[in-house]
């Protein structure tokens, strides 16, 4: 399949002059995704696992199998794929649901790369408490160092880490922390949400207990998360939401609450949302991954070339390509970030600036007024890249 | 366009020399989550009315170069001028309305850009802030 091919299942990207690199925040959505929302609501909207009637039976057909398409992506079992209305809900409901097993004194690792979504709600819980947080650190090119893993010792229950920085595009060695982490009894959450869109992930295989991801990063809908725990990591936990849909029944006043996922799924759960992300998985799955990664380093090595070639532009993040997502961020010595991605979307180029909800990783790097981003999808080209490079001169003209 | 909003008299503006004033009465510290904009402003009172800024702004050019203009036009002001002059900016930027002061007038071109409003407003903020009793 061409890149023409692929851009042109998104209605968005055939406006001309029109740049998108903002992958990172929000992917942008095939027309098919769209529709299938759409012809769900209109022909099989009805709550889930809860109607006998006609349109019931179809909304839980199509929930149940958006399911099945969603555990197929992730080489997992469908009782595996918990449905959220977001990662951010979903490395909450980890985080909560954890809390139980929690003593004053335990330790969470997290890593100084994380997203606010895998950091906050760790925080928030360690003061509730009384948890001691240790967090990995990152090198000048923003990936974790790894040298020293000792504050992952027997103390720790949790360490939670993203599998690839929102910032620097870094890709995290999971396998290397979940050695770690199952040395000592601890689980291992990871955030997904910048992984996923770039290609299948199998988080049993990669040693995660437990795998966060949202739907809008990977072509789908917004309002929907998945939470992927291992089969033997989501039995042990406790519900963290209480609600409709996820207890048998009540003992007296003593919920007995479902197997998992339902269990995880209080209240009623983004069904279209829901089949949508599925539709988008099978985008996704139709592609040719080794064509499309090569197609994204060749995109990025262009861009850090750009980059590297021109005056007072700091690259932020690994400037080689492995172990690397097509996210490249760049500070430019006396342009604010903010002014810098004004002017780009002045010539139709779509990036982000700011500390991109990762304040640690803006401090740990020493950039006090955050970055710019740009965030590629299989679906940029040459064209983008060119004219980010292009608009990023005209700017800098602009500003200095 | 912002090649307009860029203009040389913003750019003067966002460039010029500032700093904080010690000791002070009152130092306000305001953030724009949205681009990472902080503004520090302090204040020395004379019967709740101004007597002396000092200011320093983190953040972007149009943020800076609105600092200063704040800097410039605080002096005397008490906490109802201070409120006249935010109220001033904010409908110069999303009612039409006149500049509250000459110098605003730059700002103008800022109109059309919604998202840029609060980079603008955050210093005027923060002064309101400093003199409100
Ligand atoms: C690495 C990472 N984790 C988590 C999130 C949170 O995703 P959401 O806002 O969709 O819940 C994001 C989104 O920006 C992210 O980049």
């Amino acid at each position: 399949m061409t890149i023409a091919a692929i851009r042109a299942a998104f209605p968005v990207l055939s406006r001309a002059g029109f740049h998108y690199l903002d992958n990172a925040a929000m992917a942008q959505c095939p027309g098919t995704v769209v529709k299938a929302v759409a012809a769900h609501d209109l022909t099989a909207r009805a709550n889930v696992h809860r109607g006998l009637h006609e349109l019931a039976r179809r909304a839980d057909e199509a929930y149940d199998g958006a399911r099945e398409r969603v555990a197929a992506f992730l080489s997992a079992g469908a009782d595996e794929v918990v449905f959220t209305g977001g990662c951010t809900l979903a490395l909450n409901i980890v985080a909560l649901a954890l809390e139980e097993r929690m003593q004053a004194g335990d330790r969470i690792v997290v890593s100084a790369a994380e997203h606010h979504s895998n950091l906050l709600p760790w925080l928030a819980m360690a003061r509730r408490k009384g948890l001691d947080v240790a967090v990995i650190p990152v090198n000048r090119d923003g990936r974790l160092d790894l040298s020293d893993l000792s504050m992952i010792d027997r103390r720790c229950k949790v360490v939670a880490v993203t599998h690839a920085s929102n910032v620097t595009g870094a890709v995290t060695d999971i396998p290397r922390l979940a050695g770690a982490a199952h040395a000592v009894g601890a689980v291992l959450a990871v955030d997904g949400a910048q992984r996923l869109p770039h290609g299948p992930v199998d988080p049993r295989e990669l040693g995660a207990d437990f795998y966060a991801f949202a739907g809008h990063k990977t072509y789908g809908p917004t309002g929907i998360g998945v939470l992927w725990g291992r089969r033997e990591a989501l039995e042990t936990l406790p519900p963290a939401l209480w609600g409709g849909g996820m207890v048998a029944g009540l003992d007296g006043d003593v919920p007995i609450p479902l197997d998992p996922p339902a269990r995880f799924e209080a209240g009623t759960p983004p069904v279209a949302q829901a089949v949508g992300l599925a539709r988008a998985l099978d985008w996704m799955a139709g592609l040719d991954w080794p064509a499309v990664r090569a197609h994204e380093a060749a995109l990025t090595r262009r861009l850090l070339d750009g980059l590297a070639g021109r005056d007072g532009i700091r690259l932020v993040g690994p400037a080689d390509l492995a172990d690397r997502l097509p996210v490249v961020s760049f500070a430019v010595e006396g342009c604010h970030p903010h002014d810098l991605s004004h002017l780009l979307a002045e010539r139709g180029v779509a990036v982000r600036g700011g500390a991109h909800c990762a304040r640690p990783l803006m401090s740990a790097l020493g950039l006090d007024e955050g970055c710019v981003r740009a965030s590629l999808a299989p679906y940029n080209d040459e064209t983008d890249v060119d004219a980010l490079l292009s608009g990023l001169d005209h700017a800098i003209g602009v500003l200095r | 366009m912002s090649d307009d909003l860029y203009q040389q008299a913003i750019k003067d503006l966002a460039a010029r020399e500032s700093s904080r004033l010690d000791p002070a009465d009152v130092s306000v510290t305001l953030d724009n989550p949205l681009c990472g904009d902080r503004i520090v402003v302090d204040a020395r009172l004379s019967g709740g009315k101004v007597e002396a800024v000092g200011h320093a702004a983190k953040g972007c050019l149009l943020c800076k170069a609105a600092a200063a203009v704040m800097a410039d036009n605080a002096a005397g002001r008490d906490a109802q001028g201070a409120a006249e002059l935010l109220d001033g900016a904010r409908a110069m930027l999303k009612q039409g309305a006149e500049p509250p002061l000459p110098a605003l007038a730059p700002f103008l071109t800022a109109r059309p850009h919604k998202s840029r409003h609060d980079c603008i407003l955050l210093p005027f903020k923060a002064l309101a802030k400093a003199t409100s009793p």
